[in-house]
């Protein structure tokens, strides 16, 4: 029989894999949940998940683009930018909301035992959604302005699993933060708007000067959209140095955030 | 017989204010400085040293005055928080039932909620599926089962939740006060259900302050006051003991001040309580047929309009009468106002003491889901005496329990 010993923790410890394993259904159940909700009661429904991204990439064209000239790697403007929106969209917006997961599940998290990683978890799947939607979109685009993929593109599923994972590590420590302090949620709205301006969206990394770029990136979204771009624009990578640096960035955040929130979760249901 | 739990020298500290909502960033800053200043009386002991053995099969009842720790317990044992010191084995699958309808979203239908809420409790998904039919049957709601239970009434909704809870079969059950719910009829359901789980040999720690349900249910009973175990033996007879140091303690006055210890935590609650009859004179023993009037005083800051409730118990615990300003008036009174008068009766009682709860709520009430925020509860608010009922021709006094609680009318015929 299962035996279970309660006592205080006192040492650090790593979120227990295996227990998340154990609890994939109701991890399937949040994610669905998230999803039929978010939707429900709207109009456009799922066609908000198209336009966002698609709004942006017609005014960054117009300003950006064709009125202030910014550089895009010898790449369309609208395809270039759309590249980078429709990842940064699904960064930002499962970021937003895996933020405020657990005060959401407040009620859930003081009355029944569960591994509170599921909650920015779940939050940060199921906006996957909302991502490949836009994907769909922009294999149209690609069409339209005939564009083939190069060999690149197999390593796409990577980046992807890339995204998610910076999206999560990022949300590891927001969400725990926010239900000791909700100062989190007044930050985020601005962090979100600086760290656009950091990330190249609207213009190419070749603008950063030589000895910037291993400090720019510092940014872990710096590695996934240059990396999406390389995938499926078949675009030059501007620093291999800054890239790797970016994605080892993510990993180290990852690592730190599983202890991190464990180490938080402890007392989740004493001060939420 | 094996153990299935065993609790050694469990304790659970609680920082003051921790279970306070939470801070902003400024405070923090703010408490850091004057941290040093404060000592030992900036913690709390919601458990000390609480040890016990339970084994296979056991039905074990917890009772204690609010604030006890037992729902401190039942949190600690299905790991909801983390003990302070001490430490408890739990041999089997456990599953909590703190509250009914965990995970409920309103958007979603009742065959939505019925998988989500299952899995929340730790339900596999076959285990839902194969349980479905039986769910939806025992809730008596298979008309609307695809309707969103935003558009349920309350009663349907705590149905539904209770019927998923009811189904959830763990090795140990830990039952919070859920039973409080629901209309009368399903509650008797939902006991027989229970009392048919324990009959299959389940373990379960049932918390109640239901003394009736307690020794209906339980073989046995956990005491605890202040986070320790006063008593631990026979349902029956510490119940009876329970109940009897409830009355002592709180004795009869028509002023009852509500002493410091009880309200430390609290940011608006029930002060004062003043009991006088119609022509303003305080007292506790009344007529049957006399009015009683309360004057409540109240302190501390709300920022939101709030109701109130007031709850007649007998000797035995029985709830017999809830008044509530919202429910059954409408009324919500505004956060300046800190005065209060309810005026109630007749009562037509019997002979024998009673006990007013107060119960301050705010917010709105949400009578679709049966929500409601509980601010304040002041269970031994004041007791008064009916120590009159003569209300037939003779001089024959009625007394409860022996002649029942209430006065009825009625008179005899040839016929």
């Amino acid at each position: 029989m299962e035996k279970i010993i309660i006592k205080p923790k006192n040492r650090w410890q790593a979120v227990n894999l295996k227990e998340i394993y154990e609890y994939r259904e109701l991890l399937f159940f949040l994610i669905w949940k998230d999803i039929k909700v978010k939707y429900k009661q709207t109009i456009f429904g799922i066609g908000w998940a198209i336009l966002q991204p698609l709004f942006m990439m017609i005014i960054f064209t117009l300003f950006f683009g064709k009125f202030a000239k910014i550089p895009s790697d010898n790449i369309p403007y609208p395809i270039f930018s759309y590249t980078g929106l429709i990842i940064w969209t699904y960064f930002a917006n499962s970021l937003l909301f895996a933020v405020e997961s657990i005060v959401r599940h407040q009620n859930v998290v003081t009355k029944i035992y569960f591994p509170k990683i599921l909650l920015p978890l779940s939050s940060i799947l199921s906006h996957l959604l909302d991502f490949l939607i836009s994907f769909f979109v922009l294999i149209f685009f690609l069409l339209f302005y005939k564009i083939s993929p190069t060999g690149n593109i197999i390593y796409l599923p990577i980046f992807i699993l890339i995204s998610i994972l910076t999206a999560f590590s990022v949300s590891l420590y927001l969400s725990a933060l926010n239900v000791y302090y909700r100062d989190v949620r007044y930050i985020m709205n601005f962090l979100i708007q600086v760290w656009f301006f950091l990330t190249p969206i609207t213009y190419p990394t070749s603008i950063i000067p030589e000895k910037f770029r291993l400090i720019y990136g510092l940014n872990p979204m710096v590695g996934v959209i240059e990396g999406f771009r390389w995938c499926i624009l078949g675009k030059e990578i501007t620093s291999i140095k800054m890239m790797y640096f970016s994605i080892f960035i993510i990993f180290i955040l990852f690592i730190g955030g599983i202890y991190f929130f464990k180490n938080m979760e402890r007392s989740f249901a004493d001060v939420i | 017989m094996e153990t299935v739990i065993k609790v050694e020298k469990l304790s659970k500290k609680y920082r003051i204010g921790e279970r306070l909502p939470y801070k902003t960033i400024r405070e923090e800053i703010i408490n850091f400085f004057k941290r040093k200043k404060k000592k030992n009386d900036q913690f709390i002991w919601a458990l000390k040293d609480v040890s016990f053995e339970i084994k296979k099969g056991e039905v074990i009842g917890i009772i204690g005055p609010n604030g006890a720790g037992k729902t401190t317990l039942l949190k600690i044992l299905s790991r909801i928080t983390e003990p302070t010191d001490g430490y408890a084995e739990v041999y089997g699958r456990v599953g909590s039932l703190l509250e009914v309808g965990i995970g409920f979203h309103p958007e979603l239908t009742g065959r939505e909620n019925i998988y989500l809420n299952g899995a929340m409790l730790g339900m596999k998904k076959k285990e839902i599926d194969k349980k479905f039919d039986e769910i939806v049957e025992f809730a008596e709601m298979e008309k609307f089962l695809d309707t969103p239970v935003k558009y349920y009434s309350s009663g349907m909704y705590v149905r539904l939740a209770f019927s998923v809870a009811a189904h959830f079969e763990p090795d140990i059950l830990l039952v919070d006060e859920v039973l409080a719910v629901g209309d009368i009829s399903f509650q008797k359901k939902c006991l027989g259900k229970m009392d048919s789980i324990t009959k299959e040999g389940r373990t379960v720690l049932f918390v109640s302050h239901n003394m009736s349900a307690i020794r209906a249910l339980c073989e046995k009973v956990i005491w605890l006051e202040k986070g320790k175990i006063e008593k631990i033996g026979r349902s029956d007879e510490i119940t009876r003991e329970y109940e009897e140091k409830f009355i002592q303690k709180y004795g009869i006055s028509p002023v009852r001040i509500r002493n410091d210890q009880e309200i430390k935590y609290k940011k608006f609650y029930f002060k004062k309580v003043e009991i006088y009859d119609e022509n303003g004179n305080l007292k506790t023993g009344f007529k049957f047929d006399e009015k009683i009037i309360l004057h409540i005083e109240l302190e501390g800051e709300i920022e939101e309009k709030y109701h109130i409730v007031f709850r007649i118990y007998d000797k035995n615990n029985i709830m017999i009468f809830s008044g509530a300003s919202a429910e059954l008036h409408n009324k919500n009174f505004d956060p300046k106002i800190k005065k209060i008068k309810i005026e109630f009766g007749p009562t037509n009682l019997t002979i024998g003491s009673y006990r007013i709860e107060l119960i301050l709520r705010k917010g709105k009430i949400q009578f679709a889901t049966g929500e409601r925020i509980e601010i304040d509860i002041w269970e031994n608010a004041i007791n008064f005496e009916i120590t009159d009922c003569k209300p037939f021709e003779t001089n024959w006094q009625l007394q409860n329990p022996r002649d029942g609680i209430f006065v009825i009318k009625n008179k005899f015929y040839n016929n």
